[in-house]
């Protein structure tokens, strides 16, 4: 195909499918943050635009096609509805347990999958199926990150406090590894599974709750924020927050602006009205991967796309500071973890003097060698 | 000799040695003037705010700022330092780059994905070209034939012919594409990728990457070798790329595309500026907020000269 200037001789479209499947409505600690509707998908237009601003100079026009299953219903219908209608890359927002079966109708279809907001690492390590590529960080990832940074901090001892719904439990675990692998010590551990007192409140009941040896840091999984907001100047000892509340590591934050994210956040503030979460900056992370192969690998066919992202040809730029590029044994994409409160960016994970023989990125999540994944 | 001639003779030669640097400061809002032969701060001036790229028009009269958080270019009289006028940049201006005929002013605007065409003596848009996502670096072929703008995350050069202002090719380069320079044979062009850690060499007549060099310097890591600034030395035959959180110059030689030497300079070295005598090079370090000044032909770090925060952008006046 040949472009002269701003005009190309012949477009190939590129079809893209974002699905989703409605959450049951979950129940909320206070209305204080609104609910988002459209969360993955503003990112996943943003990077579509992106992509086709690149695709006017070389003739790829991007159409994104955005499907919501019902929250009962069974997402294989609606995805096999998107293969029928010729669709071949598809960003997933579903929970894992939901998403581990579409992954392997992908395999038969050859389609390729994006999950933009599972972070459990069984759907990384265990199922080995190169139909997925996860642009959201994994749950070990951000621990290892929560991890390097306590260790810097001799924050050592950890008071660990779980929820008790799965994807608590996922972070649990993978908390626990975390310490095991960098040398902390989890003094407690307990369960939250409001038994108390409806009549006592938070303040009444954390501290109590808390009392136990002597701990640097209360460290929580609560993924949903049913209990984890109430810890903060709660807790028996006065120690900080980590995990899913207080500081939390994650993927993206509204106030992350170092290495041109400035621009990032601006944009997409324009575009959605409102800022850019965690599932939003992967949905994007996914189209742009997709954008990166699809211009340098000149190809849209599934087979090669695929092997281009897994290449070390592949080097896509998201606004960390340092290129990203995909894991070729989970297909998990490598990226710096923001450390942040409420309202600032704590540290950037990994830190550089962890080291690894090949990248500093690797040093947070499973690496090569832990993976069952070899190829 | 007369005395006095050989006074005379001395303020001569001194006086055409001298030379002011101007050097924007991003985070104090300010310009600093630095005389560029003794490495002394003569002073400091405000001026707009989140002030970024600079540069000088050809009679060496008038300074053109962008002040990106003002969302216009400021025009300030290089000898009283007073800001004269502004330019209608378009929203958030970064860098930018004269034509030749010291007519034609192109800016990147960031959040709009344009380049922004200024007449400088009507003070008005021309033109407005969509290119694509952030766009970056801007420079002018010393013939006045071709115009490029860099594209951060499209990963594209960008051709622009200024006889229409319209985009006549595009190149795909690594990614995050910073600085562009053309060779003064206007021969060549040669591309910083921030992200890639590379220099990209294209054959301004092909519009192909011919060349391209990946940085590597012992001890460090690699995804600190960020290259940035990118400055040919009229001679064409070597140039000079700063490597950001690199803290490092690189001297490359251009018709083997190697690496000479790096040069230890302050932290996150940004842009870069020759004195008008080519004898030193001036870098400004963003972290260290200092500018490092180099012996050109020694290769050798000479001084480094704090100045104020954030130091961004440099022109250099004779």
């Amino acid at each position: 195909m040949v472009c002269s200037g701003a005009v190309c001789a012949q477009t190939i479209d590129i079809k893209l499918a974002f699905l989703s499947q409605a959450k049951e409505k979950q129940p909320a600690l206070s209305n204080l943050d609104a609910v988002l509707t459209d969360e993955g998908i503003q990112g996943a237009r943003l990077g579509v635009k992106d992509n086709n601003a690149t695709g006017q100079f070389t003739g790829h026009r991007y159409a994104l096609r955005y499907i919501e299953a019902p929250a009962t219903a069974d997402v294989a219908v609606a995805f096999k509805q998107l293969v029928d209608e010729g669709y071949r890359y598809v960003l997933t927002d579903l929970r894992a347990a939901t998403l581990s079966p579409i992954a392997q109708l992908a395999i038969e279809h050859k389609v390729l999958l994006f999950n933009v907001s599972a972070s459990d690492d069984a759907l990384r390590f265990a199922s080995c199926n190169d139909s997925v590529f996860h642009t959201i960080p994994s749950y070990a990832m951000r621990a290892d990150a929560l991890a390097q940074f306590m260790l810097k901090k001799r924050w050592t001892k950890w008071f660990l406090i779980n929820g008790s719904d799965h994807e608590d439990l996922a972070f649990s675990k993978a908390l626990k590894r975390s310490a095991k692998r960098f040398g902390m010590s989890l003094v407690a551990e307990k369960t939250w599974a409001f038994q108390h007192d409806a009549r006592r409140t938070a303040q009444a009941e954390i501290p109590v709750f808390t009392q136990g040896p002597e701990y640097d840091v209360v460290v929580v999984a609560d993924i949903k924020g049913l209990f984890g907001e109430y810890l903060s100047m709660n807790s028996w000892l006065p120690r900080p927050i980590v995990g899913s509340q207080g500081a939390v590591p994650r993927a993206w934050h509204r106030t992350h602006e170092r290495w041109g994210a400035a621009q990032m956040q601006n944009r997409f503030y324009k575009q959605a009205g409102r800022w850019m979460t965690d599932v939003d900056y992967a949905a994007w992370l996914a189209v742009r991967s997709l954008g990166e192969a699809v211009t340098r690998g000149q190809s849209i066919k599934t087979d090669d796309v695929r092997s281009f992202m897994r290449s070390d040809q592949f080097s896509l730029a998201g606004f960390k500071g340092t290129k990203l590029s995909f894991r070729p044994w989970s297909q998990q994409l490598r990226q710096p973890i923001l450390l942040a409160t409420d309202r600032s960016i704590v540290s950037v994970l990994p830190h550089k003097e962890f080291l690894h023989p090949h990248t500093y990125l690797d040093t947070v999540g499973y690496d090569r060698p832990e993976s069952q994944c070899q190829k | 000799m007369n005395k006095y001639l050989l006074i005379a003779l001395i303020i001569l030669s001194a006086s055409s040695l001298a030379d002011t640097l101007f050097i924007t400061l991003e985070k104090d809002n300010a310009l600093a003037v630095v005389n560029g032969e003794t490495g002394t701060l003569l002073k400091t001036v405000t001026i707009g705010q989140r002030p970024r790229g600079i540069a000088l028009n050809k009679q060496q009269t008038l300074l053109y700022v962008a002040s990106s958080d003002d969302d216009t270019i400021q025009i300030i009289d290089a000898s009283t330092l007073e800001v004269v006028g502004e330019l209608p940049s378009g929203e958030d201006p970064e860098t930018f780059a004269i034509h030749p005929n010291d007519q034609w002013l192109y800016v990147s605007n960031e959040d709009d994905n344009l380049v922004t065409v200024i007449d400088l003596n009507k003070k008005s848009v021309i033109q407005q070209i969509p290119v694509g996502v952030e766009p970056e670096g801007v420079a002018v072929s010393a013939d006045g034939q071709w115009v490029v703008n860099t594209s951060e995350t499209t990963n594209m050069v960008h051709w622009i012919d200024p006889l229409d202002q319209t985009i006549k090719a595009n190149t795909l380069v690594d990614p995050r594409p910073r600085a562009a320079a053309f060779s003064n044979d206007s021969q060549r062009l040669f591309v910083s990728s921030e992200i890639g850690g590379s220099l990209s060499h294209i054959n301004v007549s092909s519009k192909q990457v011919e060349a391209k060099l990946h940085f590597s310097i012992p001890g460090v890591d690699k995804s600190l070798v960020q290259p940035v600034g990118v400055l040919v030395h009229p001679n064409d035959k070597v140039l000079f790329v700063a490597l950001g959180p690199a803290n490092r110059v690189a001297v490359v030689d251009i018709q083997t595309m190697t690496v000479k030497k790096y040069l230890l300079v302050g932290q996150r070295v940004w842009n870069l500026a020759f004195s008008p005598d080519l004898k030193r090079l001036y870098t400004t370090n963003g972290v260290s907020n200092d500018i490092s000044i180099i012996d050109v032909e020694n290769l050798k770090v000479t001084k480094s000269l704090r100045v104020g925060r954030y130091p961004w952008g440099i022109a250099v006046k004779q």
